[in-house]
This record gives structure tokens, sequence and C-alpha cells, in this order.
């Protein structure tokens, strides 16, 4: 029978997934946010994925086969915010200009592309796993 | 008449066992599409299942030591990293991550299909010895 730990290890893909689209929710929200100081402006937040190996092999046949993903840390990106001259908005600093952060759409809409694939790769692998067990604990019957 | 159950379900039971390991390496693929640094692993279905059926041999699966004939033999079940193989990249990415996933999802369409087909093998020997023993 395949083992539980493969839902724990799809569970953990998942997790991973959700919160990459979690970031990219929170980047298309404020790609628009524009701050009156470089320094304050909204900055696109990504995350940083990493196996685990460690975590499953507790029993000395695990450390071989399972890693489970785990989001290691949300970085933030350190390119430059765009600057935009908007002498009218109530933000803007002494020389007129606005900040806007430094969200990249395109990019975030072809991650969020990713992670919602990535996403259902993990929730087929359940499914399956799934039925293969279920199938085998009908043997014999 | 003794019946050894082990020989009567052959292969089928060792391979039933690869397979759900094989399913769990696969899984972890998938898991891991999007990791930096992440290598792809497979298992070696050929390597793994002559293995565990010629025990003994390097890479078998452990067997229990036995220091008077009135001990019983045991084996660990499902295999040792031996068999565990990396997966040669077809298009490596930038991140170092080596997941194909179109090439992990038929794999895994592919393992769930000879699972089954394994399950279905089983079931019909264990069929077969419920006629032979109600003898209908």
């Amino acid at each position: 029978m395949p083992s539980f730990k493969i839902f724990d290890i799809a569970g953990s893909g998942l997790s991973a997934q959700s919160v990459r689209l979690n970031t990219v929710a929170s980047n298309l929200a404020n790609a628009d946010s524009v701050s009156g100081d470089p320094a304050s402006v909204y900055k696109a937040r990504h995350p940083v994925f990493q196996a685990v190996h460690a975590a499953l092999a507790a029993s000395a046949a695990a450390q071989s086969s399972g890693a489970a993903v785990r989001v290691a840390g949300i970085v933030e990106s350190q390119a430059a915010p765009t600057v935009r001259h908007d002498p009218s908005n109530p933000l803007a600093d002494a020389q007129g200009n606005v900040y806007a952060p430094n969200v990249n759409v395109i990019e975030e809409m072809t991650d969020m592309i990713s992670a919602s694939r990535s996403y259902q790769n993990n929730v087929e692998v359940m499914n399956t796993t799934k039925d293969l067990m279920l199938a085998t604990l009908k043997l014999g019957q | 008449m003794p019946i050894s159950l082990d020989a009567y379900l052959g292969v089928h039971a060792q391979a039933l066992a690869l397979q759900g390991k094989r399913t769990e390496v696969l899984a972890t693929n998938l898991a891991n599409a999007d990791t930096p640094n992440y290598k792809a692993r497979d298992v070696d279905f050929r390597a793994a299942l002559a293995a565990a059926a010629a025990p003994g041999t390097a890479g078998a699966p452990l067997a229990l030591s036995t220091t008077d004939a009135k001990h019983l033999g045991a084996e660990a079940s499902g295999t040792g990293a031996a068999q565990l193989k990396y997966r040669v990249p077809l298009a490596p990415s930038l991140d170092g991550n080596t997941v194909d996933v179109q090439l992990e999802q038929a794999a895994f369409a592919e393992n769930s299909v000879r699972y089954q087909a394994t399950l279905t093998f089983l079931s019909q020997r264990f069929k077969g010895l419920l006629t032979a023993i109600t003898g209908q």
C-alpha cells in the first residue's frame, strides 16, 4: 500500500503553493499602492521553497524516499521602486514624485498560474493515492 | 499439504510494495516541483524487484539474523536506498531543480495503473485459493 506519508508530502505541497498564491494576491493587490517615501513603499514578496528530508527521516527506511516541501522564508524584492512624477497626488514628496511598488504584474500572473497548476498536481496525487489505498483495502473481497 | 503463501502469490506481493514505494517517490517529486535545487528521483524498478525477489544479495531487504535452528526468519519489507536514483534532466532549470512535471505526471499515472494491475493479479490469486478451499 502506498504509505500514509504521501498525504503529508502532498499536503505540504498544497500548503506551500497556497502561501505562494497568498504572496501573489498581496503583490497584485498592492501593485498600485504608491508612497511618498522610497523606503516605506510596498516591496514585492516571494516565498522560498525548501525540501525537507530530515523531518520525515525518523524511521530508517524513510530517509531515502520522501521529502516534503516547506516555505523557508518570504523574501522582499530588492529592486528599486518605480518613480513617478505626480505633483497632484497628496502623497507626493517635495519634488512632486511618488514611488510605486516594484511589483511586476506579468511576473505575478505567471507565478499565479504556476502555483495553481502545482496545487492541482498535488490534489491529483492525493486523490490517486486515496483511490489506490481504498482498492488495496478491498483486496481479497 | 503445506502451502507457501509467499510462493503462491509470486512476485506480485513484492511488486505491490515496490509500486507503493514508487508512488511516494513520485509524489515527492511533484510536491517539490518548484523547490530550488531539488533533484528528481525515481526507483530503478527492475533492480529493486530483482533484489526483492532474491534476498541475500546487495541491496536486498534486511533479513533477521538467526542464531538458532528454532529461530524464525523474517525480512524487513520495502526496499533500501540502493535502488533510488536521480533522474537525468532533459531540460535543467536555472534554479537547480530537475523535476519535469509532465514526465513525473506520466510516471505517476503509469505507476498507479501498474499498481491496480498488480492488485488485480493478487485478487485473482486469492479468489483461486478460495475456490480451492471451498471446493465449489
